[in-house]
């Protein structure tokens, strides 16, 4: 049997991963979004847990 | 040598990852991304666009999760059926142990991300429903009633009440209203699907109405069920998320969809048979285009009221 340096089953493993990176990279991206849009908007509290109103 | 040709049973099993996408049931996700939207739109309180998107999106997840733990569970029964005798588990893509995990995963995933990116509550109701759809409908219902789909209609009727929670931060009467639509709408849908599958549900088991009570008596309740449903929603039509628009769609829609019940309840199986179940197929098509429409309906009206055109 010859040897193919690159399988079906290693394409289908390629996909998969790639898949799972792209869905981990989007959802650091979204994390990323909500935690900017959290801190920027609304009242925030300083160390002493004071209210302050931008 | 590589390793693939070493071992032949990991080549046959190895899933692509769209057979785990496939898990999810992304024409349920579908769905569930429209009513939530519609839900969390209708509100009267904005919503920053970015909370928006992630919350619509983990809802989504969290459906889809709940799509994963049932066709863990329901493995042996879908190999059965011809409808889903193609999923992954059944079609031998997907290991079943894998989908528990991975619906495992998300549904933590998404009630945890939910409650950052929203509120507690809509979190709370997003477990819920999973937990609803999972356990009580899946794991218990299906099998043992033949009101399974009648009460285990509420897990795909939750979607919008959870995006009106996530706008408000509190409960309040109007989704409530497109909570009833989804759930008097489900079993019309389903025992017209289970009038054309015949045979599907008898074989694999699965107590519907038409295997414990017949196919008569089911006619009978599809037609019992759109008349609830049209009075709904109608009615619905001169609350706050209702307007002209919205009753327009509705009058039309619930006349055609109550003119399909009636076909239905005035046919025989030998009427059926001879036109390879033509009306009852129709009816459930017709089924997918009304919700979807009555959803748009209520999101025309949201849409339109800040230029003083929606609602009354």
């Amino acid at each position: 049997m010859a040897i193919r340096v690159e399988h079906e089953l290693h394409k289908r493993r390629f996909g998969r991963n790639l898949g799972v990176g792209l869905v981990l990279a989007a959802l650091i991206a979204i994390i990323f979004g909500l935690t900017i849009v959290k801190v920027t908007s609304g009242p925030v509290a300083n160390a002493q847990g004071e209210i302050i109103n931008r | 040598m590589t390793d693939a040709s070493l071992n032949g049973q990991t080549q046959q099993g190895e899933a692509e990852f769209r057979d785990f996408f496939a898990l999810l049931k992304p024409r349920v996700m579908s769905l569930v991304v429209f009513t939530a939207l519609v839900g969390l739109l209708a509100a009267p309180v904005g919503v920053h666009p970015m909370i928006a998107f992630a919350s619509i999106l983990f809802i989504a997840v969290g459906a889809g999760a709940s799509g994963a733990l049932n066709m863990w569970w329901d493995a042996d029964i879908d190999r059965i059926m011809r409808r889903t005798k193609g999923r992954p588990i059944p079609a031998g893509k997907v290991d079943g142990q894998d989908a528990l995990h991975i619906g495992l995963g998300l549904s933590g995933l998404s009630v945890v991300m939910l409650a950052l990116a929203a509120n507690l509550l809509a979190a709370f109701l997003l477990a819920f429903t999973i937990f609803f759809y999972a356990v009580i409908y899946s794991m218990w219902l299906k099998r043992s009633t033949p009101q399974n789909i009648v009460i285990g209609g509420a897990a795909g009727a939750f979607p919008p009440v959870i995006g009106w929670v996530v706008a408000t931060g509190t409960m309040s009467f109007e989704p409530w209203l497109m909570f009833a639509l989804i759930f008097i709408w489900t079993p019309p849908h389903f025992w017209a699907l289970a009038l054309f599958m015949r045979s599907d549900y008898d074989d694999a088991g699965v107590p519907m109405l038409t295997v414990t009570h017949g196919r008569r008596t089911t006619r009978n309740n599809i037609l019992g069920y759109t008349v609830l449903l049209a009075i709904l929603a109608v009615g619905t039509a001169f609350t706050a998320i209702g307007g002209p628009i919205y009753l327009a769609v509705a009058v039309v829609l619930n006349a055609l969809f109550l003119k399909g019940a009636v076909e239905i309840w005035r046919r025989d199986e030998a009427m059926s048979e001879a036109d390879n179940f033509a009306v009852e197929k129709r009816f459930f098509r017709l089924s997918l285009l009304y919700l979807f429409l009555h959803f748009g309906a209520i999101l025309a009206e949201a849409t339109l009221a800040p230029f003083g055109l929606g609602g009354w």
